[in-house]
């Protein structure tokens, strides 16, 4: 019953992982099929979006010379904002503003179609416009996919999915059940034009250089989120991502277009805005679950990558290097399959796991495995400390013949008040013991 | 915070889609279920493409033109489960010019 395959790999999705991994097969002369449902590489694909050049520089040593890159980051803030004020860190360093950089801003339609470019230069052949609907199986092993195509069946030896955050292909093969709402934020973005010496000025940068902006606080309406503001080139990105069981569960029923917009107009956001030009309107689904979320990603002829096996470190906003790495990971584990004959069996698709666990992807989502839960039970970290921070610092910056100690004591009693020093150690506590 | 009125269809509005006609790829399974045995109808207001809509009956409708392929409805609407949700055919959907 098994038809002969007519590629050594099908690779589903044209993705960082899907482009990484296809990349990887196919310089190491591996007849490989990848298979991407956007009308380009590219078109289907959201991310805030930073590029890590560590995982790519592992793959393509030598991407800055021709990659759609539009600024270096040489400047990194953090805000905690409450209704009307903010407070913050600026980190920012010569040291990242000399090659090799180490982050880049980045519009991900043109960065996957430009990766895409490289993998098709490497040998494999890529087929847009088609949706795989189904994984073909013989028995518990994946030899194919069906595609919405006629004649759409397609045979190989294994299958990688690189299919996104969705992954709708392992769900309905049994691989694994629906993705819960506590494990995923729902991110909404913009993108708005403006003159790049706009940027420059209002973001005291120059050319080539940029800055990223997180921020915590009363932008996310009480839930479990982050906001974000990247300079690229001649736009900027600004967007806000909750979880998705928060925005459910909100009692307020705040749409996320809703809190973009409020974002948009707090009095810390609105002037570095203003006058840009609306250009697209994205949302995305991203896993943050973490290590206690990720499910099993190999099988008999299949493995999952990227962002359809959860691999994204949500306390240090990174996605795409980890998605590149599995990419790569899952790509080496077949060629060393293929070179010792050793076949597509699960035993021998484990060495991916276990290259995985010997590389940061594990041990960092390993490391804040107890993260997502944390936050989750402490809405405060969201709330009341952002509030506080911005209060105490407020109180004590205002000049209004009050002297300082009284000052201390009446910010201290406003914390008791509203955390008590029980919560404010436990909080510290619990933290620390997530992070450690 | 206080409530803001958004149009959302003026943001969609940017984008570019290629439009499946007379195939959407997201259905209602059981309009009943959402009219009577959905209280919250959070797909309302979760959906970031405003595609769900509740009418003065209290029936939801669908519309998919717009929608960002988020897959958001698909995974809110846990207790009953009824949105069968597909991509759309290759090609078509939301083409995205910067993602």
């Amino acid at each position: 019953m098994k038809k002969p395959s007519q590629f050594d790999a099908i690779v589903v999705g044209a993705g960082p992982s899907g482009n990484a991994c296809a990349y990887t097969l196919a310089k190491a002369g591996l007849k490989v099929l990848q298979i991407e449902r956007g009308e380009y590489p590219g078109s289907k694909n959201v991310q805030g979006a930073i590029l890590y050049a560590n995982a790519l520089e592992q793959i393509i040593p030598d991407f800055r010379d021709d990659a759609p890159l539009e600024r270096h980051i040489i400047e990194q803030r953090m805000w905690l904002l409450d209704e009307t004020s903010f407070v913050g860190t600026h980190i920012r360093s010569e040291d990242y503003n000399k090659p090799p950089y180490n982050r880049y801003t980045i519009l991900r339609a043109q960065f996957d179609k430009w990766f895409s470019a490289k993998v098709r230069e490497a040998g494999a052949l890529l087929i847009c416009e088609t949706t795989v609907n189904h994984l073909i199986m013989d028995g518990d092993q994946v030899v194919g996919v069906q595609c919405d195509r006629i004649q759409g069946d397609v045979y190989a030896d294994v299958v990688i999915l690189a299919d996104g955050v969705n992954s709708t292909l392992a769900r309905k093969a049994g691989f694994h059940g629906e993705i819960k709402s506590e494990n995923v934020a729902l991110a909404v973005k913009e993108i708005l034009f403006m003159p790049e010496e706009t940027i420059r000025q209002r973001f005291n940068i120059g050319e080539e250089s940029g800055v990223v902006i997180e921020m915590v606080g009363r932008i996310t309406d009480g839930m479990m989120g982050t906001g974000f503001l990247y300079t690229n080139k001649e736009s900027l990105t600004i967007g806000v991502g909750c979880m998705l069981g928060d925005f459910k569960n909100n009692p307020n029923r705040t749409s996320p277009y809703a809190l973009l917009e409020q974002m948009k107009r707090h009095p810390a956001i609105a002037p570095l805005i203003e006058g840009g030009e609306m250009k697209e309107y994205c949302a995305h689904l991203i896993p943050e679950g973490g290590f206690h979320a990720i499910p099993q990603i190999y099988g008999n002829g299949w493995m999952i990558v990227g962002d359809s096996g959860g691999f994204v470190n949500a306390v240090h906003r990174e996605g795409s290097n980890l998605a590149m790495t599995t990419g790569r990971l899952a790509a080496e584990t077949v060629i060393n399959a293929k070179a010792a004959s050793k076949g597509y069996r699960a035993d021998s698709l484990k060495a991916y796991k276990t290259a995985l666990d010997d590389s940061f992807v594990m041990k960092d989502l390993y490391k804040y495995r107890d993260m997502p839960k944390v936050l989750h039970k402490n809405p405060q970290f969201f709330t009341s400390y952002p509030d506080m921070v911005a209060q105490a610092a407020r109180t004590m910056i205002t000049v209004d013949g009050v002297d300082k100690k009284t000052k201390e004591r009446e910010i201290f009693a406003s914390f008791r008040k509203t955390r008590k020093l029980t919560g404010l150690v436990g909080d510290a506590y619990k933290l620390w013991k997530a992070i450690r | 915070m206080t409530a803001i009125t958004v149009n959302v269809e003026e943001k969609l509005f940017q984008n570019r889609y290629r439009v499946d006609a007379g195939r959407p790829h997201i259905k209602i399974k059981d309009a009943d279920i959402c009219t009577n045995e959905c209280g919250s109808k959070s797909c309302t207001f979760v959906c970031p493409a405003s595609c769900y809509k509740t009418e003065g009956n209290g029936t939801v409708t669908l519309i998919t033109d717009g929608c960002l392929e988020c897959g958001s409805c698909r995974i809110i609407c846990s207790e009953h489960m009824n949105v069968d949700w597909e991509y759309p055919r290759g090609g078509h959907g939301i083409l995205f010019k910067f993602g």
